[in-house]
């Protein structure tokens, strides 16, 4: 009888059914093994130290892949969030370096906040109304600004490096609450806004539908153009909040680096993430979670002396697993 | 006669549904053969096991005197059966030359492409169905008609013995099908055979010499074209005839016998129209009544509806709702203003796979729901609680993916969805298409109370005993044309049929 009975344990054990649970928590497992790898391998890695600069450095990928991610579930793409990172961050310095910044310090952070804000808005709005009411190619359409953006912020600033000392604004950056980066704090604010719009309010059930069967969600009513002109806006606005947030944490803007390459990084964390580039899924707190393995991949190979190029690689292969794992899911 | 073509015994399922059981055709050499029958009768599944892209289940097919088993549509090609689609597969950018000679160009010392010898060759064959182009030019700078010409040309180059040819007059005009009728006529005289699908009956009549017809799955009947008349033939597509259409009672609905004093007008149309496929369309609905719209495919059925629901732009003509004139422009104002439009394509216009159950019951509600953009979500589940109670709706929970329910359940959820919206009009196209028998009559069933509370429907349907028991009248489009009302009580099947025949006896 007892015999019996750990017989089917055991068996009951050896058929625990990894495929699925693998395929449902992915993410996790991921963050898991590459965690238990560091703590193991890498040297000083359980010291607030890490944590804080890990902290600092995702919470950029994080607060991009989380606008990434409402512009894929309904079915978009935007390429052009690098570049209205270097618009919006080009824009700042000019702001409150300029005679009205030092003259009203005060106001002139306002400003230098809220401009680029604003302008990274406009952005959006221009992907958006290519995309809704021309119905142009959301990759060609995003295509332009990701191509003009950038030298748009190098003309403002004729190419040259704007480097600062401003501490109130530097606290993007650099400031702490509660011992952890202040921009780490904002982006999970950010995070538990953006999921409550999702499940709570008729835009985000319209963000879902439209990704899910356009043809579908227009004839049942749904403002389909003013939501896709929507999420390109949020996505343009989170980018440029992300491309302020860089220029404070290097106390220096330089347009022809700043957000190079981020388009990738955000499309990355929102597809290990779980959004499905079709569109209809929209998994915030999946687009950090995806952020942060992205993050720690990187930061496992510097820490080990890794060259950079090899990360490029580990982060292609990231990218395939995820990929392959919502191929099998689907299945 | 020896036939060229004989398929006997075919079988087909698809996951376990029956396509076709024992469907048969022949077809004799040199001989126009019409394929006729309803949406779903199983033409294009036998067109498609001929042409090797589907494999039957069971079933012979004899070519040419000997047993075929073809596996792939370029294996039919070299068993000499072409196929001409509906929608070309030919290369539009590149001249005819190229189209009419891919993958059989005439070489030069083995691997360069002799032009002179290809481009004299395509003006050869092209001659012989009297067309004179330049050879030279992009194929996409010609008409539908001479593309389709082209495609024929190239099949009977590569000694085709049957060419298919599918709905080939669908985007042609009256003086390009006098061409294709000419090069069809041709190929009879040359003695290749040619197998006609079309839903033009009339066509029919002028070059075919023998008509196939198909009914669920099944050949129903099969004879010759001369001593035929239109009414027999649209019998035997529905398969129907008038004894049998004394037989009362198929449908849950009740012939126009709701007995209620019709009420206010809810909705008049008059002289709308969107463009050729309908043109000055009138309709007057009032409230606790069902409009039926008859007709043939392309008739003009759907486009009626679009156009009242706002997806399609008024080109003239007007609208009146409640007696307030302004047409409706887009579907969202038709929803605010109580429209409500089931559409006939269920997976493309209709659900949200992926999206549960409820959320797609209340997509159309959203704006209803919503308290400064937030969505009552107590009120939404007691709504979707409520609908799947008293619809009958099967689902393990509302929170199930839509997708996963069969598809009488996703109709029923699509049905709630403009039910909760307290409509004033309901639009219904092809409501019970594809559903099981049982889910058939409680979703007619669901139609019935609708409009025993006022509302007013407008009803497609295909099923032609679902309009004649249902509709209090029918409005009977051809072409895109109002051609006569019938009122009920007093429309039998047999009359409906006959107007039908009668209008494409106009059309002609």
């Amino acid at each position: 009888m007892t015999t019996q009975d750990t017989e089917l344990k055991a068996q009951q054990s050896a058929t625990f059914a990894w495929g699925p649970f693998l395929r449902k928590n992915g993410g996790l497992v991921a963050l898991a093994v590459i965690l238990v790898f560091n703590i193991i391998v890498t040297p000083n890695f359980l010291q607030m130290q890490t944590l804080f600069v890990n902290i600092s450095q995702v919470a950029t990928i994080a607060i991009v892949a989380m606008g990434m991610t409402l512009v894929i579930a309904t079915g978009g793409i935007d390429l052009s969030v690098g570049a209205i990172m270097a618009l919006a961050g080009a824009l700042a310095p000019l702001i409150f370096l300029s005679e009205f910044g030092q003259a009203n310090p005060a106001l002139g952070i306002a400003a230098a906040i809220a401009v680029p804000i604003v302008a990274a808005l406009a952005c959006g709005l221009f992907n958006g109304i290519l995309v809704a009411n021309l119905k142009v190619q959301p990759i060609i359409a995003t295509l332009i600004l990701f191509i003009s953006g950038r030298g748009i912020a190098q003309v403002l600033t004729n190419g040259n490096l704007q480097t600062f000392s401003n501490p109130s604004f530097s606290y993007l950056g650099t400031g702490k609450v509660l011992g952890l980066p202040f921009q780490g704090w904002l982006a999970l604010l950010i995070a538990c806004v953006l999921y409550l719009v999702m499940t709570r309010t008729t835009f985000g059930r319209y963000v879902l539908a439209i990704g899910g069967n356009e043809r579908a969600a227009e004839l049942s009513g749904g403002p389909v153009k003013r939501v896709k002109i929507g999420v390109y806006m949020i996505c343009g606005a989170l980018s440029g909040l992300a491309g302020l947030i860089v220029v404070a944490i290097n106390s220096a803007s330089d347009a022809a680096r700043n957000g190079n390459l981020m388009e990738l990084d955000a499309i990355a964390a929102a597809v290990v993430g779980g959004a499905l580039l079709q569109g209809g899924r929209a998994p915030i707190f999946g687009a950090i979670l995806g952020a942060v393995i992205i993050q720690l991949v990187k930061y496992t190979l510097l820490a080990n002396g890794v060259e950079d190029e090899v990360a490029l690689i580990a982060k292609a292969i990231i990218i395939l697993a995820a990929v392959y794992v919502q191929q099998a899911r689907k299945e | 006669m020896a036939e060229l073509l004989n398929m006997s015994g075919i079988d087909k399922a698809f996951a376990g549904v029956s396509a076709l059981s024992g469907a048969s055709l022949q077809i004799a050499p040199g001989e126009v053969h019409a394929l006729i029958g309803q949406n779903g009768a199983g033409k294009s599944t036998l067109i498609k096991i001929l042409t090797g892209v589907y494999r039957r289940d069971g079933g012979v097919v004899n070519f040419n005197g000997a047993e075929t088993v073809l596996t792939s549509p370029r294996e039919a090609q070299a068993t000499g059966i072409a196929t001409i689609y509906q929608e070309l597969n030919l290369v539009s950018l590149r001249s005819v030359t190229e189209n009419v000679m891919m993958g059989y160009e005439p070489k030069r010392f083995g691997v360069l492409i002799n032009w002179k010898e290809a481009h004299r060759r395509t003006r050869e064959i092209l001659s012989r169905f009297g067309i004179d182009i330049d050879v030279r030019a992009p194929l996409g700078s010609y008409s539908t008609a001479i593309q389709q010409l082209v495609a024929i040309a190239r099949a009977v180059s590569l000694d085709a013995r049957l060419v298919i040819m599918d709905e080939p007059t669908s985007s042609l005009d009256a003086s390009e099908v006098e061409v294709l009728f000419g090069v069809v006529k041709g190929l009879r005289e040359a003695g290749v055979s040619v197998l006609y699908v079309s839903h033009f009956l009339d066509e029919l009549f002028e070059i075919c010499d023998r008509v196939t017809t198909m009914r669920d799955g099944r050949t129903v009947d099969c004879r010759a074209i001369a001593g035929t008349t239109k009414l027999e033939l649209i019998a035997a597509m529905l398969g129907r005839d008038t004894d049998e259409i004394a037989e009362a009672g198929m449908t849950e609905f009740n012939a126009g016998m709701s007995g209620a004093e019709k009420g206010d007008v809810l909705l008049e149309a008059q002289g709308v129209s969107t463009g050729p496929r309908l043109n000055g369309f009138d309709m007057t609905l009032r409230k606790g009544e069902i409009i039926g719209l008859g007709g043939l495919l392309g008739a003009g059925r759907t486009e009626a509806a679009r156009a009242i629901f706002g997806v399609d732009r008024l080109l003239s003509g007007k609208v009146e709702i409640k007696g307030q004139p302004g047409a409706l422009e887009t579907p969202a104002a038709a929803i605010a203003a109580g429209f409500g439009y089931l559409t006939e394509d269920r997976k493309a216009e209709g659900i949200i796979p992926d999206m549960s159950v409820r959320e797609n019951l209340t997509l159309a509600l959203l704006p209803k729901l919503t308290k400064s953009g937030q969505i009552d979500r107590a009120r939404e589940r007691e709504l979707v609680d409520h609908y799947i109670k008293a619809l009958g709706i099967k689902t393990a929970n509302m929170e199930q993916p839509i997708r996963e329910l069969s598809g009488g359940n996703q109709q029923k959820v699509l049905l709630a969805r403009w039910l909760a919206i307290d409509p004033d009009v309901l639009i219904l196209d092809e409501p019970t298409r594809g559903v099981d028998v049982g889910a058939k009559r409680e979703i007619q069933g669901i139609i019935r109370d609708a409009v025993a509370r006022g509302v007013g429907v407008v009803l497609i349907s295909s099923e032609f005993e679902e309009i004649v028991e249902g509709a209090d009248r029918i409005i009977v489009l051809n072409e895109g044309r109002i051609v006569t009302e019938l009122t009920n009580p007093g429309i039998t099947e047999d009359a409906l049929v006959r107007a039908l025949a009668h209008t494409e006896g106009q059309a002609a």
